[in-house]
């Protein structure tokens, strides 16, 4: 019986212990009509090991594996075989949540190091074990700076329109249950970049709870994180960093924003360790400043002495979690993402600040790179004037779904279509060259794209 | 020693970045980092050695009995994780199209399939995150059909005493009073309280079946009736699925949503924490407001079904498709147990629990709902030797870490005074319970004979107890370059 | 057995009432509660000038397995909070009804006071729990 050990001299014995004489009395209280013998016809029948197998080869090998230069909040970085060597040791991979310390030290000190190594790197006092992905976190970061913005009674939270998309809807459908106002802050159409004007346009005269600022934002552009800051500490309103982890090798961390920094930062932990795996598991990151930490939510561990008076690890802060203040909890969330937790330690150990420093470089150099060879073809040009960090947006002389669509013919994912959201662009396309993409395949895409528009506005 | 104690300044893992990587340019100086993050500076031998010893200071399934109650640690079949890792699902963009993504999307869809079967219940979404965020998509369903429908008057769930921490916070996280519902003294929810508190306020009742006591609530068509008559819905807590996985059925009960613990019922692995992934189920009337992306088939294959087309939609959990890699672990464990294994799991943890209660009983343990029958997990109240010996649940919790079995849950739930939630799970052996009821029998010995011995356990784990007090009360949360301070420990 | 003054009122959810004479009352949790709830870790208090009706929580008392909310005995406004126990939160469990105070309230009427339990009465309410 698959994974099953029991042989039948077992179960006699074991039967005759509980005293009963088939497994199916123990069921006895179940009420008869509710029982469902059949239920499970639609299930098919078990496969072996080497049956499933074939099956999920078969069914891999179908997804292809086309030349990627999509990001939008996902990206395809080199991930180093120690990572998943480590990972996938089954103390780690089989290890329950550290409830008991003593015998969790390990999972319990990976996590201390994870939160020393997202609080160096957000320039922040604290973080948390980890959250589902970075868009949850953006919801969580958003229901803590309510609970933490104590001295302001109104619910109104200032959303970048060039906030991905798809974070914007995560956050609508977690927060806003709770009564929660999220108000739309513009861009600036020519430059992608968010300002003061935008923010404060958006806030009016009315009190505001908390901004939010995405650096960079959807469009891989740089934002003016310092300003952005300034005025809405000068409102009053507590400031969330929604940042890619990465490009904090290189910018200004939100610890470091404006006169007195950003009192959250989250994010998708994704570039640390993850493979894209059609999106998750990922894990995403919450850090805060010290005076906020118990209105973080999600499990944190700290560093503390045992009997004897040697260094150990262990949960702490439960008190503000579900398990123990139910329903005045900070969140329902019982989880962290521990295993990939564990992949982005390891693998930040592995880079170092330095390391860090070099692929966020060559993803930087690869995507400007990229869209220069994009912009030299006819009718394709860059959309927006600002600074950007390894992504960009492009304008195409055809809807970008249709563009995609050939490329893909072509076993080549050109992009993320950001016509679809913002249909004030017109046909734009976002483009992200990693560090793994190489100098043939950037020609590639360039030779194909050129290739398909000149065939499509000839036909047209 | 933390990672951070071993850099040295200069020192690189040079394999694993870009050689030459040009100086970013474009990049205004005003944006950029003044001061390198304090990450470790540490060769790749150091990372391989110090973090596979760090492993080695786990207890894990690989290694370890872990008779968890309500958290069903079974073993977590190797073909799962590695099928799951193959390279064409790792590398596979989120935001690829579904041209390229026929073979995840076909597990998924499949996994769909097995999870209605399974449940009863009409249609399943797989977007949920992780058991808590199962509740909470759960949860604001049941508020969106309640709005469709014009009743906004419904602003309470009901929730039993003995629920997870989990169901009255996702209730309250969904904007609705979570309120409490005793339980009888044989465990069963008490109907009485139930019927005097629904009411035209009632929008539903979150019930674990069989619940955290270890016993199948027999009033479930009962309990069912009284939240319908009254207008609410039924939500199934899956946390114990396992308990009942081809017995009977979440929608044969009467319940209009549930979610899945995958990690729990099909093997998806904790590790150390998560990820995990929380699927829920829904009745018809339901269906519209299940958590997008959805995974459908039609004549051309099959795709993923967004807003757009589920304007009804509660919404998005996460920013793409959920724990996708943890789905298709479960998918593969759902596929080699097939039929006849999916039946005989609820069957082999339930025999394993209760022989593991008969055992235990004669042992001189007391069993919390000695009249009833045990579901897959059953209850120990520690209370007589609390008073006798002045033991605790944590005391004896603690000692079989030095036997070499994981602690069971211990102050869940927490109405039972000092007691052990037990959880064997179908895939131990009768050998490795008979292990445990040795274990378990010497340190109530011990109690009696020596109560200091169990007090200062564990002797034997790479540390003694901890000091959660003074965890919480000096904060030591993050390494820090400089000087510790008066509130950080002195390591 | 735990230690009641005879001099201050209670409620049933385990505050200890003083009345200052000066128009404003002092709250505190009792000894009984320190020991129930154990090492106290950390207090949150409301902000001065919070106006609170009664049987509202108004402040958090965390030991390490439990947080318990503060009740506001009857109606009134918030005027001082204990500082001390922002570094040193186990005074509660050294000092509950001396240091260890939380909060300090001036009740919209004080004649509420006389709808507080005495101590013989809480007392009944401490054997009860046991």
């Amino acid at each position: 019986m698959p994974f099953i050990p029991h042989t039948d001299d077992d179960i006699r014995a074991m039967l005759a212990t509980i005293g009963v004489e088939r497994i199916d009395r123990l069921f006895d209280e179940i009420p008869q009509a509710l029982r469902c013998p059949e239920a499970l016809g639609e299930i098919p029948p078990a496969l072996s090991e080497s049956g499933i197998g074939r099956l999920m080869r078969e069914r891999a090998r179908a997804d292809g594996e086309p030349l990627c230069f999509i990001g939008a909040g996902a990206y395809d970085h080199h991930i180093p075989a120690a990572v998943w060597e480590l990972v996938s040791r089954g103390e780690f991979y089989s290890a329950y949540t550290p409830y008991q310390a003593e015998a969790s030290q390990g999972t319990l000190q990976v996590l201390y190091e994870f939160q020393s190594m997202m609080s160096a790197l957000t320039a922040l006092d604290a973080s948390n074990a980890s959250l589902y992905d970075g868009a949850s976190a953006l919801a969580e970061a958003v229901l803590m700076a309510l609970r933490a913005n104590r001295r302001c009674t109104s619910q109104r939270v200032l959303v970048p329109r060039a906030l991905h998309p798809l974070w914007r809807r995560t956050l609508a459908t977690i927060v806003e249950p709770q009564g929660v106002e999220l108000i739309e802050a513009g861009f600036d159409i020519a430059s992608g970049q968010s300002s003061v004007a935008h923010y404060a346009e958006a806030a009016g005269e009315d009190e505001i709870a908390a901004v939010i600022i995405a650096q960079p934002n959807v469009f891989g552009v740089l934002e003016p994180v310092d300003a952005l800051t300034d005025w809405a500490r000068a409102r009053g309103a507590l400031v969330i960093g929604a940042v890619n982890p990465l490009a904090l090798a290189l910018l200004s961390p939100p610890g470091d924003w404006g006169a007195q920094g950003a009192d959250i930062a989250c994010g998708e932990a994704q570039p640390f360790g993850m493979p894209l795996a059609s999106g998750g598991p990922y894990a995403g990151f919450l850090c805060c400043r010290q005076s906020h930490v118990r209105q973080l939510p999600g499990r944190i561990v700290g560093r503390t002495l045992d009997a004897d008076g040697r260094v150990g690890f262990t949960l702490t802060l439960q008190a503000r979690e579900q398990h123990i203040r139910r329903s005045k909890a900070t969140s329902n969330i019982c989880t962290n993402q521990g295993l990939m937790v564990t992949a982005a330690t390891i693998h930040l150990a592995l880079l170092g600040a330095e390391g860090l420093e070099r692929v966020a470089a060559q993803c930087h150099a690869n995507t400007a790179h990229l869209v220069e060879r994009l912009a030299a073809i006819p009718g394709v040009e860059p959309l927006f004037s600002g600074a950007v960090f390894h992504e960009r947006a492009l304008r195409l002389p055809l809807p970008s779904a249709e563009v995609l669509e050939s490329l893909a013919a072509h076993e080549l994912l050109g992009g993320f279509a950001l016509d679809a959201h913002y249909p004030e662009l017109g046909p734009a396309l976002l483009v992200c060259a990693t560090e793994a993409r190489t100098e043939e395949e950037m020609a590639h895409y360039a030779d194909l794209l050129g290739r398909i528009l000149g065939a499509r506005l000839a036909s047209h | 020693m933390l990672i951070h104690d071993q850099s040295r300044a200069g020192r690189r893992a040079t394999t694993q970045a870009p050689l030459n990587p040009p100086a970013p340019e474009g990049i205004p100086a005003s944006l950029r980092r003044r001061q390198r993050a304090a990450l470790p500076e540490v060769s790749e031998m150091q990372v391989v050695r110090h973090y596979t010893r760090l492993s080695q200071k786990n207890f894990s399934i690989d290694t370890h009995f872990y008779p968890l109650g309500s958290c069903t640690m079974k073993y977590n079949p190797r073909a799962c994780n590695s099928l799951a890792m193959l390279p064409g699902f790792l590398a596979r963009h989120p935001l690829a199209p579904d041209s390229h993504g026929q073979g995840v999307l076909a597990c998924l869809h499949d996994l769909q399939d097995i999870l209605k079967a399974v449940t009863g219940m009409h249609a399943v979404s797989l977007a949920p995150a992780a058991g808590a965020q199962g509740e909470f998509a759960g949860v604001a369903m049941i508020r969106a059909y309640h709005r469709a429908r014009g009743d906004v008057a419904r602003t309470e769930i009901l929730v039993p005493d003995a629920a997870h921490g989990t169901n009255p916070a996702s209730a309250v996280m969904c904007g609705f009073v979570a309120r409490e519902i005793p339980t009888g003294p044989d465990g069963d929810v008490d109907l009485e309280a139930l019927r005097a508190a629904v009411g035209p306020q009632t929008a539903g009742i979150m019930l674990t079946n069989p619940s955290t006591l270890g016993v199948f609530d027999r009033n479930i068509e009962a309990i069912a009736r009284t939240v319908h008559e009254a207008g609410g819905l039924l939500y199934y807590d899956g946390a114990n699925l396992n308990a009942i996985l081809g017995k009977v059925r979440p929608g044969d009960m009467g319940f209009d949503v549930i979610h899945m613990n995958l990690h729990k019922t099909f093997s998806t692995p904790h590790g150390g924490g998560g990820p995990g992934a929380g699927p829920v189920g829904v009745s018809a009337r339901l269906e519209p407001y299940l958590p997008v992306p959805l995974v459908a088939r039609d004549e051309t294959g099959y795709r993923w079904l967004t807003e757009a087309d589920r304007p009804d939609s509660i919404g998005r959990l996460s920013a793409f498709g959920g724990n996708i890699g943890i789905l298709l672990r479960a998918y593969v464990y759902a596929r080699l147990l097939g039929r006849e294994g999916m039946g005989r799991v609820a069957e082999f943890a339930t025999l394993n629990a209760n022989y593991l209660l008969a055992r235990l009983t004669e042992a001189g343990f007391e069993a919390a709902y000695p009249k009833r029958r045990a579901s897959h997990e059953f209850i120990l109240s520690l209370r007589r030797e609390a008073r006798d010996w002045g033991v605790t649940a944590m005391d004896v919790a603690k000692r079989l870490l030095d036997h070499g079995y994981h602690a069971p849950t211990t102050y869940f739930p927490l109405l039972v005074p000092e007691c052990l939630l037990i959880e064997p799970t179908e895939t131990e052996s009768k050998e490795m319970l008979d292990g445990f009821v040795e274990a378990m029998t010497a340190i109530r010995r011990e109690a009696e004979e020596d109560p200091e011995r169990l007090r200062g356990a564990p002797w034997t784990q790479p540390v003694r107890r901890l000091d959660e007090v003074r965890a919480a009360r000096h904060l030591d949360l993050a390494w820090s370059a400089q000087p510790q301070g008066a509130n950080h420990g002195e390591s | 057995m735990s230690d009641i003054p005879a001099d201050l009122r209670y409620t049933r959810s385990h505050e200890w009432i003083k009345d200052n004479g000066d128009g404003t009352i002092t709250v505190g949790i009792t000894d009984h509660a320190q020991e129930a709830l154990g090492d106290i870790v950390f207090v949150e208090t409301p902000e001065n000038g919070r106006t609170v009706g009664a049987e509202e929580a108004c402040a958090v008392v965390e030991s390490v397995k439990a947080a318990s909310d503060i009740y506001a005995p009857i109606a009134g406004e918030i005027v001082e909070t204990n500082a001390a126990l922002g570094d040193a939160p186990d005074l509660i469990n050294s000092s509950p009804y001396e240091e260890g105070w939380i909060l300090r309230m001036t009740p919209s009427n004080l004649a509420d006071l006389a709808t507080l339990l005495d101590a013989s009465a809480y007392e009944e309410v401490v054997a009860e729990d046991a």
